[in-house]
């Protein structure tokens, strides 16, 4: 029987990133953060070396501020797929007087996840860091590599990052600087939707429309949470919501949304006019942020 | 993962689609790359076309409409989407490739938004690069100016199939169609110069501001009777590179250290040109090994046949040695081997190119050592043919080099195949990739 292979754009230039990530670095991992995005690259991580087991470990830094449905399913998905998880807490570096807890109306620890990072590459001597960030999320992501050379601090220097022509990647570095790898660069959030969708990829339930305690604040829908800061004022309201990024509780709104399905969801992407990010209160803080992130190591 | 994923509800494969056309890049994706001088109207082109297909959010919008007002301006500013990095926006200039992402009904596009002086040439190689189609930008009122000859000229050596050459500003010149006409005749001397005969070039007379044969078709200049970009654009089948030979940069090699798949040996890698079938006969470079191709996995599936793009494992027929780095290529295609390279190299590096200094070459998955053996001269890029003698190559400066390799590689001329024919310099000591080469016919 004839069968003939017509690639998926996107997903074989993926795959073919996971593969030259494993050929040019000795100790890769991959950062999953129990968000669609590494589910994702889970995915195709275990396609792209198939039959073979996913050939790195998977990195969870964890806030302690997460939604327990992200962390049921990230250990589900681990136990299925035989993989090695290493989780590492911000706790710990907030215990230990590395970092400090912001506090008030505002406070959450996404930036602290940084340092926790950084301690853990330098910890397990990673030199390469898979990630799930797109380009089409944020500006300053727009012009991110596929490897994106970090120095001993984690930073990024966006004026000085090696051009990337053709299919050729050049992963050397020296000892102490590590890669950021992004396979899934160029696709859209809705890519990473349809992809979920035709590919029957399980996704954690508070991606879909469930009922929660919430409270508006700035025009967004906050989860009403023992982590999240909330003034007197702000009236807690049960909402039929979904998220549409699973970052940790105190940085991740929630839309008003009855998409129950996949499908509904895609339906929904389409129509939908506030942009992926919109969402994410910690870019809100400024429009400079992210970029500003960056260059300090975030992810 | 668990496909009984019962919260998925997906039976039916989405938007409509057969299973094996939706999903990421099931619908297909084309990669232009933009090229026009500062203020030619590149952002504002570009924030056009995500306008009038709709992929601007409303938060998005809302930021452009209030930047706008407070700058003052009575129109919306939509070179705001495009909008980069801080030290961008200090400078108000572009310093880098941006990726932008918009989608039709029919396909997704990526734009890789590629500043355009002349000290960036590092940056609009590397956009040309991936792209299947180029725009390149004349400001109606300048006209083809020196810029025009270096953008043409970088779409040419890299090979981009597709150029629409948009005469932007029409607006401002009265929509008069002998100021079009004229910017034609002269880009048309131009490419009476080119030696890429398959090039296909098309010319667009717009207004990016206005929205003028964006993505639609302008009121304002009847005499015009082509496509708008957009329209261009959606017609224009993804190249796949069917034209050349077939080849495998193997990337790694996947030994499962399962009992079911215990003699298991396959070689991961990419396929460019041609397709793939088992039973085809291939041979192993640079060894000369020759086996069959036995079976072309993709996850959990076989196939009889796989085309270009395709990140597929392959086994062979016979037991032999294949590390990364080694390519399979057709038995009756093995391309030509030598130990010295001729080539335009776009240098990238603060640090110029010198005779007699060493660099790593990464030719596919391979790595050798190479010397510069000498520098031939810098290329005028004004088609003039030009050639201007130099010990030195800086950075945004393209030479014709001459390079001896520590082992010999098979390669081809760039202009009969991409994959075989380019290669990057690696600087031993920053790492930095520090240009790129096209590599010339002996
Ligand atoms: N009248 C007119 N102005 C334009 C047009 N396209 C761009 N501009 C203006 O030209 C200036 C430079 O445009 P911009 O898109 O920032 O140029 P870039 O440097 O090539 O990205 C801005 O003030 C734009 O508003 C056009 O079609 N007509």
């Amino acid at each position: 029987m004839s069968t003939i292979l017509k690639p998926n754009a996107l997903e074989s230039e993926a795959i073919y990133i996971f593969r030259e990530v494993v050929a040019q670095f000795e100790n890769p991992v991959l950062l999953f953060s129990g968000g669609k995005d590494s589910i994702t690259l889970v995915r195709l991580a275990q396609k792209a070396f198939y039959p073979a087991p996913i050939p790195f470990p998977l990195l969870h830094i964890d806030t302690g501020h997460n939604f327990p449905e992200t962390i049921d399913f990230r250990d589900k998905l681990v136990e299925e797929l035989g993989l090695t998880l290493i989780v590492r807490h911000v706790q710990d570096a907030i215990d230990e007087g590395k970092v400090t807890e912001e506090t008030g109306k505002y406070s959450s620890r996404n930036i602290l996840q940084t340092t926790t990072l950084l301690d853990s590459i330098e910890e397990f001597k990673f030199d390469a860091c898979i990630g799930g960030a797109r380009r089409d999320e944020e500006k300053a992501r727009a012009k991110e590599r596929i490897f994106s050379v970090r120095d001993d601090f984690g930073q990024w220097d966006e004026k000085n990052q090696r051009p990337e022509l053709f299919d050729l990647l050049n992963g050397k570095i020296e000892v102490g600087q590590n890669v950021r790898v992004f396979p899934i660069s160029n696709w859209t959030e809705l890519d990473v939707w349809n992809y979920i969708h035709t590919e029957r990829i399980e996704i954690p339930s508070i991606y879909f429309s469930h009922l929660r305690k919430t409270f508006v604040r700035d025009g967004l829908i906050w989860s009403a949470s023992e982590y999240v800061y909330k003034e007197e004022d702000e009236e807690v309201l049960e909402r039929i919501v979904r998220f549409r990024t699973v970052g940790d509780m105190t940085c991740t709104a929630a839309v008003e949304s009855e998409a129950e399905t996949i499908l509904q969801i895609v339906e929904e992407i389409k129509l939908s006019t506030i942009s992926e990010r919109g969402a994410r209160i910690d870019d809100k803080r400024s429009e400079a942020a992210m970029e500003k992130r960056k260059q300090q190591g975030y992810f | 993962m668990n496909t009984n994923n019962s919260k998925n509800g997906n039976e039916a494969p989405p938007l409509g689609l057969p299973a094996d056309e939706a999903g990421a890049g099931g619908m297909d994706v084309l990669k232009i790359a933009t090229a026009g001088s500062v203020d030619d109207g590149k952002s504002t082109l570009i924030g056009r076309l995500l306008y009038d297909t709709q992929s601007l959010t409303d938060d998005k919008l809302e930021a452009i409409e209030r930047n706008s007002r407070r700058k003052g301006f009575d129109y919306l500013d939509f070179s705001l989407a495009t909008d980069g990095l801080v030290a961008e926006r200090e400078q108000g200039i572009t310093i880098d490739v941006a990726h932008i992402y918009f989608s039709t009904k029919k396909r997704s596009y990526i734009i890789a938004d590629t500043p355009g002086h002349v000290e960036y040439t590092r940056n609009m190689v590397t956009g040309a690069s991936n792209a299947q189609a180029s725009i390149i930008l004349i400001d109606a009122r300048k006209g083809v100016i020196e810029q025009t000859y270096r953008h043409f000229f970088i779409n040419n050596l890299l090979r981009v199939k597709h150029i629409i050459v948009a005469v932007n500003k029409m607006d401002l010149v009265g929509y008069d169609q002998s100021v079009f006409d004229r910017i034609k005749a002269d880009f048309e001397a131009l490419n009476a110069k080119s030696s890429y005969a398959d090039q296909e070039i098309t010319y667009v007379p717009i207004s990016a501001l206005k929205g003028d044969n964006v993505a639609k078709d302008s009121t304002e200049m009847p005499w015009y009777s082509g496509q708008n970009v957009l329209a261009y654009l959606e017609q224009l089948k993804p190249e796949v590179q069917h034209d050349s030979a077939m080849s495998f940069p193997v990337q790694t090699v996947i030994r499962p250290k399962k009992d079911e798949f215990h003699d298991y040996r396959g070689y991961a890698g990419k396929i460019y040109g041609n397709s793939l079938k088992v039973g085809d006969s291939i041979t192993v470079l640079p060894s000369l090994t020759q086996s069959k191709v036995k079976n072309i996995h993709f996850f959990d599936k076989e196939y009889s046949e796989a085309v270009a793009g395709s990140s597929v494992t392959i086994t062979l027929e016979d037991d032999i040695n294949v590390a990364r780095g080694d390519m399979f290529v057709k038995s009756e295609e093995v391309p030509q081997s030598s130990k010295e390279l001729l080539a335009s190299i776009c240098w990238m590096d603060g640090k110029a190119l010198v005779p007699g200094s060493k660099y790593e070459i990464q030719h596919n998955s391979n790595r050798i050592l190479a010397k510069i053996d000498s520098i031939q001269g810098v290329v005028a890029t004004d088609f003039s043919g030009d050639k201007m003698d130099a010990n030195q190559l800086t950075i945004n400066e393209i030479g014709q080099v001459r390079l001896k390799l520590s082992k010999p590689l098979f390669h081809d001329a760039y202009t009969k195949n991409k994959a075989t024919g380019s290669f990057i310099l690696i600087d031993t000591q920053s790492n930095t990739t520090a240009g790129v080469g096209f590599i010339e016919a002996p």
